[in-house]
């Protein structure tokens, strides 16, 4: 059952094969066995989630459910849940319980599905490898020395791991995609605007996107039709007729589905910096989508290389702002002994943050001090409409682009954690996308053979603007001629 | 351009982060490399560039004037480091 696809569980469930509350504790049972390994969970509640389940139950029985009604999907502890511990990874919201509920949560609670539990990640988002989150590292079920990515990690795990039937990411600058390529499954991150940020605790607010992390495109396709829509409390929510994201799929069969799609190649995405393997079987992957019909064009994204110096002066200068709230006032960490006003602040702070939290926030309030505004974020802001201008001009010369997800495979924990500059290039394909606000996905390409252990690689698809359906098209008619997708990692 | 340890403890203030002398060592080391990464940008000329901040062109809504929240005081108060009849405590400021 814990490598069925969301339809097939959603089948078991309506022909009352396994209730809501069998296949819910099934999975809790998993992740006591597993988590305490591979920590991909921060909060559990076993009572809250059953209950969950038993009404979901009650709703099937009563006839009125929906395709994600009493499935359970694990939570990034981004998301803000009525109840729930809700602390971003960091110690800042270690004793935090969600007051109200992320319009993401209220999305899936209206959908019927079950919140499996809270899960880890990189503190307050910031970070690759998920090695900033206070509450300890997660391992990558594919290899446990070795890191998930992230920020998304903890997610990323626990679908990897299959500890949850799906799961929710957000994506600042590759934390869903990243990790997707990293733990060997499926990521999205949608065009920005088009999921609710309400009650998504802020990193990044011009880059953050939340969106679904599962095992197939199809299963995502599903996830996309329950998260999307607008949402007024976000400024920046987009007003779109609703779509359904699955209604290209049943076509994705056949000898050359994929007849006429023109595939931009960036020559950007294959130059230094890549991983020889993680090159071949991207390129793998490529000769096989030709098979289905693909085309290739070579294009050119000349601006990539400037995304890391621009994202990090944009990320940071939006997140020393966003982050100035966790003063210790209304909640949050207050530090236990202080002088005046200012000392609490200072020393609530100071306690409260990470490491990289605190980097970010001070190149943050560096950037946007008296006199530096126009040399760093003014500069930043144009030179990333240079980077949308890019992609608007490849999209004149083809459908989607490809390319990798990630430089290399899965790295060993530790072995960046101390290099900020190196960890940052892990998202030099990522970044991009955020930065023009254009919808990206990474799906299982293939395995490459490090030292010893097959690890995970992904390719990155990236769709124009509200091209999502188009994109879950093309990575659906891959999906049914390979079987990576299928693939899990021994020891669970 | 360069920081130094003077800049480092301006910023932490600015941020309201308390920082050691020992840590102000090891953020600068850091800081600098990030901000050297950074320097990348200004080889590129903007001049003329119109600055992006929003994929969309989309302008910021209005709603209603209407009254739309209600009092939930004592649940968010309930998460608070410190309250005392409604009102969350802080040091002393005003003598």
């Amino acid at each position: 059952m814990i490598n069925n696809s969301l339809k097939q569980l959603g089948a078991m469930l309506a022909s009352k094969q396994i209730s809501s509350v069998e296949m819910t504790t099934e999975f809790l049972d998993r992740i006591d066995q597993h988590n305490p390994d591979i920590n991909a969970y921060i909060a559990l509640d076993r009572e809250r989630t059953l209950a969950q389940a038993a009404a979901a139950d009650a709703r099937i029985a009563a006839g009125t459910a929906e395709p994600l009604t009493g499935i359970p999907i694990a939570q990034k502890d981004i998301f803000v849940a009525k109840g729930w511990q809700t602390t971003c990874g960091s110690r800042m919201l270690e004793s935090f319980i969600g007051p109200y509920d992320a319009g993401v949560i209220e999305r899936f609670d209206a959908a019927g599905a079950v919140n499996l539990g809270k899960t880890n990640m990189d503190e307050f988002a910031m970070g690759s490898s998920n090695e900033t989150s206070y509450f300890g590292c997660v391992k990558n079920p594919w290899d446990r020395s070795r890191v998930p990515g992230g920020s998304s990690g903890g997610s990323a795990a626990a679908v990897a791991a299959r500890l949850c039937a799906a799961a929710t990411g957000t994506d600042t600058g590759g934390s869903i995609r990243q990790p997707a390529s990293l733990c060997g499954f499926s990521g999205l991150k949608p065009t920005y605007g088009l999921v609710s940020r309400y009650g998504m605790i802020a990193f990044a607010s011009s880059l953050d996107q939340a969106g679904p992390m599962a095992k197939s495109c199809e299963d995502m396709a599903l996830m996309m039709n329950v998260m999307t829509g607008f949402d007024a409390r976000d400024s920046t929510s987009l007003q779109r007729d609703k779509e359904d994201y699955t209604r290209g799929l049943p076509a994705m069969t056949g000898d050359k589905p994929l007849a006429g799609l023109r595939v931009g190649l960036p020559r950007e995405f294959f130059a230094d910096g890549l991983n020889a393997q993680v090159g071949s079987v991207v390129q793998a992957a490529i000769d096989e989508y030709c098979k289905l019909g693909a085309e290739i064009v070579s294009i050119s994204l000349p601006n990539t290389r400037l995304s890391i110096p621009v994202y990090y002066v944009l990320a940071p200068a939006e997140a020393s702002s966003n982050l100035s709230r966790y003063d210790g006032v209304r909640y949050g960490h207050r530090a236990p002994e202080y002088t005046d006003l200012m000392d609490m602040y200072c020393k609530s702070r100071a306690q409260g943050f990470g490491a990289e939290v605190k980097r970010r926030i001070l190149i943050g309030t560096y950037v946007l001090s008296a006199g530096y505004y126009d040399a760093y974020y003014l500069k930043a802001q144009q030179i990333r409409r240079l980077i949308a201008d890019d992609f608007a001009a490849a999209f004149t010369q083809c459908d989607v682009i490809m390319g990798p997800t990630a430089p290399g495979t899965a790295f060993r924990s530790g072995e960046k954690a101390d290099d900020p500059v190196a960890m940052y290039l892990e998202d030099l394909y990522t970044i991009a996308v955020n930065l023009a606000g254009l919808p990206g996905m990474s799906i299982p390409a293939g395995f490459a053979e490090v030292e010893g252990k097959a690890l995970p690689v992904g390719l990155q698809v990236i769709g124009n603007y509200f091209d999502e359906a188009r994109m879950l098209d093309i990575g659906h008619a891959y999906q049914q001629v390979t079987d990576w997708h299928t693939r899990m990692p021994e020891g669970v | 351009m360069s920081l130094s340890i003077s800049d480092i403890k301006r910023i932490a203030t600015l941020a309201r982060i308390e920082v050691s002398d020992s840590e102000a060592e090891v953020t600068l080391h850091k800081l600098s490399g990030i901000l050297g990464l950074i320097e990348e940008m200004q080889a590129v000329d903007t001049t003329g560039i119109v600055p992006m901040s929003h994929s969309q062109d989309v302008t910021q809504r209005l709603r209603p004037d209407l009254v739309t929240k209600t009092d939930q005081r004592a649940l968010f108060q309930s998460i608070a480091p410190a309250v005392e009849d409604g009102l969350y405590l802080v040091p002393k400021v005003i003598e």
